[in-house]
C-alpha cells in the first residue's frame, strides 16, 4: 500500500536521506531507528508527503504522491508528529474532532461527532473529552491526539516518536493499539528511539545511518549487537529475549557501577 | 446516538452566544441611530422616514444612519480581520492595528489623496482600494518577516509591528509636506480616525468590498481550526496551507483597507472582539469569525455613541476610547501571556 523507491532528499549540497526503498503491505508495522540526525523524520515528512523529493518516487495505495491534493492525501494517510503547539483554548473534543476535517464536505453529520467519540473511547481519552487541550498532561494530551489520528481514519498511519515523554505503560498501550490497527489491514510507519519497543511491536525495521539504509528486515535478525554498534557507536549487549524477540541494552564503555 | 452525547454542550454555547450577538447588533444600532447631541426618540423614526423631511429628518437620514451603520461595518470588518489574523499569525496577541497591517493599509490611502489628487468620481473606490493594497503589502512583509521554519515567533512579529507603524507614521509624517491645505485635512483625519465624515457615498463604496472580505474569510473557519494545531498537523488534516494563507492575507488586508478608508486607525476592536467571543464560548473559528463580526460591530457602534454623547456637543475622537479601554485589555493579555511562557 506504501512503496518508495531510490528516495532522496537533499538541501543545498547535503543529502539528509539516500538510497531508500520500502515496500508497506496491510497489516505491516515498520519501525524505523537510527541515532539523531540520521534521516528518520525525513524519510516520515518525505512518505507524509510534506516533502517533496529530490530524487525517487513515493506511491501510495498505487498512486504516486503527487497525484493527490492536500485533502485527498489525508483521507488516506494520517500522520502523528511530535510537536504540540496550540495557542487557542480547544477543547480536548474539538482537537480530535478536527480529525474529521478530509472527510467533511459542507456541513458535519452526526456520524462524524459518533466516529469522534469512538475514536475518542478507542484512545482512552473520552473522559477528557470536555477538558482544555492545553491543560493536559503529557500523556493525556497524547492520548486526545491518538484520538484525532483514529478519527482521521487512515489506511496508512504515520508515527514521528510516539512514545516520547510517555511512561512505559502508556507507551506499551499506544503502541499496541497501534499494533492492532495494524493486524486490521492498516499499515503502520513509526520512527521510535527504543530498540527493544520496535524489537516487540514491529514486524520489520528499517535502520538509517547518516542518511542511509544499513538494514532493513524482521527484528529478531537485524537487532544484533554488532550492527547496532556500528550505528550508534556505542557497545550493546543481548541481555536476554522474549521468545524470538532479542532484548538489547546499550552499555557504557568504562566500568559499569556494581559489577 | 443521542443528540446530547453526539454534541457537547460546548457547541451549544458557541449557538447560544452566535444568536446573543445577532440580536445584540440591531438594538445597538437602534440605539446609536436615536441617541445623540440630536435626540430622535426611536417611536417617531417608522413616521419621520415616511414623512420624508424635516430637520429630524436630515440629521437622521443624512447624518445618523450613514454613520451607524458605518461604525457598524467598521467595527465588523476590523473584529473580523483580527480574529482572521490571529488564526494566521496563531497568536492571540495579534492586532490589525498593533502589528501595522491598519498602518500599510493607512499609507495607501495617504498615498492616494496626496499623489494621485483630483481623482474625481474615482475617489470613492480608489481610496479603499489603496488602502487594501497598503495593508496586503503591509501583511505579506509581516509574514515574510515574522515567519520561521518553527512557525511565527511573537516577538519578531511585534517587533516587527512596531518598526512598520514608526515608518508609516514618517512616510506620512512626509507626505504632508506634498500635500496641499485641503489635502492636509484628509490626512490629518486618516490619523486620527473617526466616523463624523462618513457618508452614503463612501459607505456605498466600502460596502461591497466589505463583503468580499467577509465571503473570503468567513469559508476559512476549518482551515483555520487545522491551522491552529500548527501548519504541519494543518497539511497533515487535508488543509491546502498556500491557499489558506493567501485567501487570509488578501481577506484581512481587504477588511483593514476598508474599514480603515472609511474611518482611519481605530485600534483595538481586532484584539477585544475575538477575545471577548473566546471567552463567552470558545475558539472555534466556524463561530469565531461571524461571532466577532458582530461583536465587533455592537462594540464600535457603542464606542461611537459614546464618544459622540459623552462631552456633547463637541465629540471625543473614538480611537481615543477604543485605546482606553483596549490598552489595559492588551496589558492584561500580555500579562497572562508572559505567565504562562515564563511561568512568573
Amino acid at each position: 500500500m506504501l512503496e518508495a523507491k531510490g528516495l532522496g532528499y537533499r538541501v543545498g549540497e547535503r543529502w539528509l536521506l539516500r538510497g531508500v526503498d520500502l515496500n508497506l503491505a496491510p497489516g505491516d508495522f515498520l519501525a524505523v531507528l537510527g541515532p539523531n540526525g540520521s534521516g528518520k523524520t525525513t524519510l516520515l515528512r518525505l512518505l507524509s508527503g510534506e516533502l517533496s523529493p529530490t530524487e525517487g518516487e513515493v506511491r501510495l495505495l498505487g498512486k504516486p504522491l503527487e497525484a493527490y491534493g492536500a485533502q485527498g492525501l489525508a483521507q488516506k494517510r494520517a500522520v502523528l508528529s511530535q510537536g504540540r503547539e496550540m495557542s487557542f483554548p480547544f477543547t480536548a473534543y474539538e482537537v480530535a474532532f478536527l480529525g474529521r476535517l478530509p472527510h467533511i464536505a459542507g456541513r458535519e453529520g452526526p456520524e462524524d461527532h459518533a466516529r469522534t467519540w469512538q475514536a475518542l473511547e478507542k484512545a482512552r481519552a473520552a473522559p477528557l473529552a470536555e477538558r482544555f487541550f492545553l491543560s493536559l498532561s503529557g500523556g493525556e494530551a497524547m492520548r486526545v491526539e491518538v484520538a484525532r489520528l483514529l478519527a482521521q481514519e487512515g489506511e496508512v498511519l504515520f508515527l514521528d516518536e510516539p512514545t516520547n515523554h510517555l511512561d512505559p505503560r502508556y507507551a506499551l498501550e499506544l503502541l499496541g493499539l497501534f499494533r492492532a490497527m495494524a493486524h486490521e489491514g492498516r499499515g503502520v510507519v513509526a520512527v521510535l528511539h527504543d530498540l527493544n519497543l520496535a524489537a516487540l511491536f514491529a514486524d520489520r525495521v528499517l535502520v538509517l545511518k547518516g542518511g542511509k539504509p544499513v538494514a532493513q528486515g524482521g527484528p529478531e535478525t537485524v537487532l544484533e549487537p554488532s550492527l547496532l554498534e556500528e550505528v550508534y557507536e556505542v557497545p550493546f549487549r543481548k541481555v536476554g529475549s522474549l521468545g524470538r524477540i532479542p532484548l538489547l541494552l546499550p552499555v557504557p564503555q568504562g566500568v559499569l557501577r556494581g559489577t | 446516538m443521542t443528540e446530547a452525547l453526539s454534541t457537547p454542550s460546548r457547541l451549544r454555547r458557541y449557538r447560544r452566544a452566535l444568536w446573543g450577538l445577532a440580536l445584540l447588533l440591531p438594538s445597538v444600532l437602534l440605539l446609536g441611530v436615536s441617541l445623540g447631541a440630536y435626540h430622535i426618540p426611536l417611536q417617531d423614526i417608522p413616521a419621520l422616514l415616511l414623512r420624508g423631511e424635516g430637520v429630524a429628518y436630515q440629521v437622521l437620514v443624512a447624518l445618523r444612519l450613514p454613520r451607524v451603520l458605518g461604525g457598524a461595518l467598521v467595527g465588523g470588518l476590523l473584529a473580523l480581520a483580527g480574529a482572521a489574523l490571529q488564526g494566521l499569525f496563531r497568536n492571540p496577541l495579534v492586532d490589525p492595528g498593533l502589528i501595522g497591517v491598519s498602518a500599510g493599509a493607512a499609507l495607501g490611502a495617504a498615498v492616494f489623496i496626496v499623489l494621485l489628487p483630483g481623482a474625481g468620481a474615482l475617489e470613492t473606490y480608489g481610496l479603499p482600494l489603496f488602502a487594501f493594497l497598503g495593508g496586503l503589502l503591509a501583511t505579506r512583509l509581516l509574514w515574510r518577516l515574522a515567519h520561521t521554519p518553527l512557525g511565527v515567533q511573537v516577538t519578531v512579529l511585534l517587533l516587527s509591528g512596531l518598526a512598520l507603524n514608526a515608518l508609516v507614521g514618517a512616510l506620512i509624517g512626509l507626505l504632508t509636506f506634498l500635500a496641499s491645505e485641503q489635502e492636509l485635512r484628509s490626512l490629518t483625519f486618516w490619523t486620527l480616525g473617526g466616523f463624523s465624515a462618513l457618508t452614503w457615498r463612501l459607505l456605498l463604496a466600502g460596502l461591497p468590498l466589505g463583503l468580499l472580505a467577509l465571503f473570503l474569510l468567513l469559508p476559512l473557519a476549518r482551515g483555520l481550526n487545522a491551522l491552529a494545531l500548527g501548519e504541519r498537523e494543518a497539511f497533515h488534516l487535508g488543509v491546502d496551507l498556500e491557499r489558506l494563507k493567501g485567501r487570509l492575507v488578501a481577506g484581512s488586508a481587504l477588511g483593514v483597507g476598508v474599514a480603515v478608508s472609511l474611518a482611519g486607525g481605530i485600534g483595538f476592536i481586532g484584539l477585544l472582539a475575538p477575545h471577548l467571543f473566546r471567552l463567552l464560548a470558545g475558539p472555534d473559528h466556524r463561530f469565531l469569525l461571524p461571532g466577532s463580526a458582530l461583536l465587533g460591530a455592537s462594540l464600535t457602534v457603542l464606542a461611537d455613541l459614546l464618544a459622540r454623547t459623552l462631552a456633547a456637543p463637541s465629540e471625543i475622537p473614538v480611537g481615543v476610547l477604543t485605546a482606553l479601554l483596549g490598552g489595559p485589555f492588551f496589558l492584561y493579555l500580555v500579562l497572562r501571556h508572559k505567565r504562562e511562557v515564563y511561568r512568573a
